[in-house]
């Protein structure tokens, strides 16, 4: 689904975190969202999941107007930095949650849903560990679960928040391939942020580069290369 | 750093080990003994006729009562005091927090002389509540007031650091994936506290039962009628009725004993789930 931010602004009580950033993502593509702390990525990011509500500006999704929209009702799933797993809940449960909580009459049944997890907890090649609790999965694992948690209800949108950020290297790269291969599977949008400008660069299709909440670059990594739209674009490359 | 720099010269250790147990022995366990062995002084028979004694019985019945009503209220008002300030940010938060501890730092006597001054007969509200013939003041609802008063921050002051420390992902993560605000509730965010939320109910229900001061205030010391355990035991006392007076302090403090391990078994039972969270 193709996702439309229009002259979106959001400040925290003094300081602007947002300021009139408007971009086009195009349906199925991978994108992100990079830049150093506090340069309004994570916010942008929150808006588009309807965890944070802008002061100005609107969100389409397709030709569906969010900016109002609770986060249920969006269709998107968002995977945590910090995982945000559910601890008293096994691996299967917690994979199971978004579909647990529908309505009665539009939750799957119970068997559909331990098919679902199956199918899932293979997705993200965890098959068989449904029945773990989170506590006993490596960081890796666990992301990978949060993963699947997320796409349990098929959002046709997928909004990460530094998923790799808690890792180390190595799995920092299966796991990224993991996802890459995923998206491309899913034919989603995928949307993640963080301030790595390598990770960015080898994994998006489009990267927008945020600094003091304003965008100062959204185009495909060759072309931000080959042409840095700004000094800050220049210098943060370097 | 080498470990023989943290290790204590044997006898260091046995003193301070042997300090810390005459310590409690000598505060906590000799009184403690002292009590029981004060009721059952003169046999159980004569320990069962103070406990089954009318009043006794009315003051025990009482005390069941004002701790069944201002527990759950406590409870519910505290869990939801404790979200609000650990999950949201408003205008007024540390003012809020302070105010829930004002009855820890406030005399329990204060505390009841309060509810007097608003509902006893020259209080505010005193005339009024004549006229539509309603006692509040030496009767059940004073006694439950104080008790509220008194044990308020029990729950909400277990559950603000708790809750401020898991912070809001967990429900953040709820929302995203569908779940309304009442879901995210029941199936998240409760089951996330409820060690600390159980923890929190029986220290505020051990206090309930215990609180002397604020209900002694709005109690009016009618023998059956209004004196709870702890109001008994100060009668019976000041009767110089000791075995009695010693026999229901023993129920109270077999109260104490039993919260204590019911808390000890419920976190033994559930050390599966206690460990796997972290």
């Amino acid at each position: 689904m193709s996702i439309r931010v229009e002259h979106v602004s959001k400040s925290y009580s003094a300081y602007p975190a947002l300021n009139d950033v408007s971009l086009t993502m195009r349906d199925k593509e991978f994108v992100a969202l990079l830049g150093p702390s506090g340069s309004g990525k994570t916010t942008l990011l929150r808006i588009l999941a309807g965890l944070e509500v802008p002061e100005a500006g609107k969100v389409w999704f397709g030709k569906r107007d969010v900016t109002g929209d609770k986060p249920a009702s969006r269709g998107i799933g968002f995977v945590f930095q910090h995982y945000a797993l559910f601890g008293h809940m096994t691996v299967a449960d917690n994979i199971a949650f978004g579909l647990d909580v529908m309505k009665r009459s539009d939750r799957p049944s119970r068997d559909k849903i331990r098919n679902r997890v199956d199918q899932l907890l293979e997705l993200v090649q965890l098959p068989g560990l449904g029945k773990r609790y989170p506590s006993q999965l490596s960081g890796g694992q666990r992301q990978r679960v949060a993963l699947a948690r997320a796409l349990a209800r098929n959002p046709r949108i997928l909004l990460l928040d530094e998923p790799f950020g808690a890792l180390d290297a190595k799995v920092r790269r299966e796991l990224r391939d993991a996802l890459r291969q995923i998206h491309d599977e899913l034919g989603i949008t995928s949307i993640f942020v963080t301030h790595d400008q390598e990770e960015a660069f080898a994994l998006a299709d489009r990267v927008a580069l945020l600094n003091h909440g304003r965008i100062e670059q959204f185009a495909a990594p060759p072309e931000i290369e080959a042409a840095p739209a700004s000094a800050f674009v220049s210098a943060f490359l370097a | 750093m080498t470990a023989t720099g943290l290790r204590e010269p044997p006898l260091v250790k046995v003193l301070l080990i042997a300090g810390a147990v005459g310590y409690v022995a000598l505060m906590l366990l000799l009184p403690l003994g002292a009590v029981l062995a004060e009721a059952f002084k003169k046999g159980w028979q004569l320990w069962l006729a103070a406990v089954t004694q009318p009043d006794a019985r009315a003051s025990i019945k009482l005390t069941l009562l004002v701790a069944a009503i201002s527990v759950p209220l406590n409870t519910i008002f505290g869990v939801a005091a404790a979200w609000a300030i650990a999950k949201f940010d408003f205008p007024g938060k540390t003012a809020l927090i302070a105010l829930i501890e004002l009855p820890f730092s406030v005399s329990p006597v204060v505390s009841g002389l309060v509810f007097v001054l608003l509902f006893g007969a020259q209080g505010w509200f005193g005339p009024w509540l004549q006229d539509h013939d309603i006692r509040i003041i030496f009767a059940l609802p004073g006694l439950v007031l104080a008790t509220l008063f008194v044990t308020f921050p029990f729950v909400a002051r277990q559950l603000i650091p708790l809750m401020s420390a898991q912070g809001r992902a967990d429900e953040e993560a709820a929302l995203t994936l569908g779940a309304s605000g009442w879901q995210t509730f029941w199936r998240v965010t409760l089951p996330n506290i409820r060690f600390g939320l159980l923890y929190g109910v029986l220290l505020c229900n051990a206090r309930a039962m215990g609180e002397f001061g604020a209900v002694s205030v709005v109690s009016g010391h009618i023998r059956g009628e209004t004196n709870t355990m702890p109001l008994q035991v100060e009668a019976l006392y000041n009767d110089y009725d000791f075995v009695a007076a010693f026999a229901v302090a023993s129920l109270l403090t077999l109260l104490a004993i039993l919260t204590l391990a019911l808390k000890s078994a419920l976190e033994w039972r559930h050390r599966d789930q206690l460990s796997a969270r972290h």
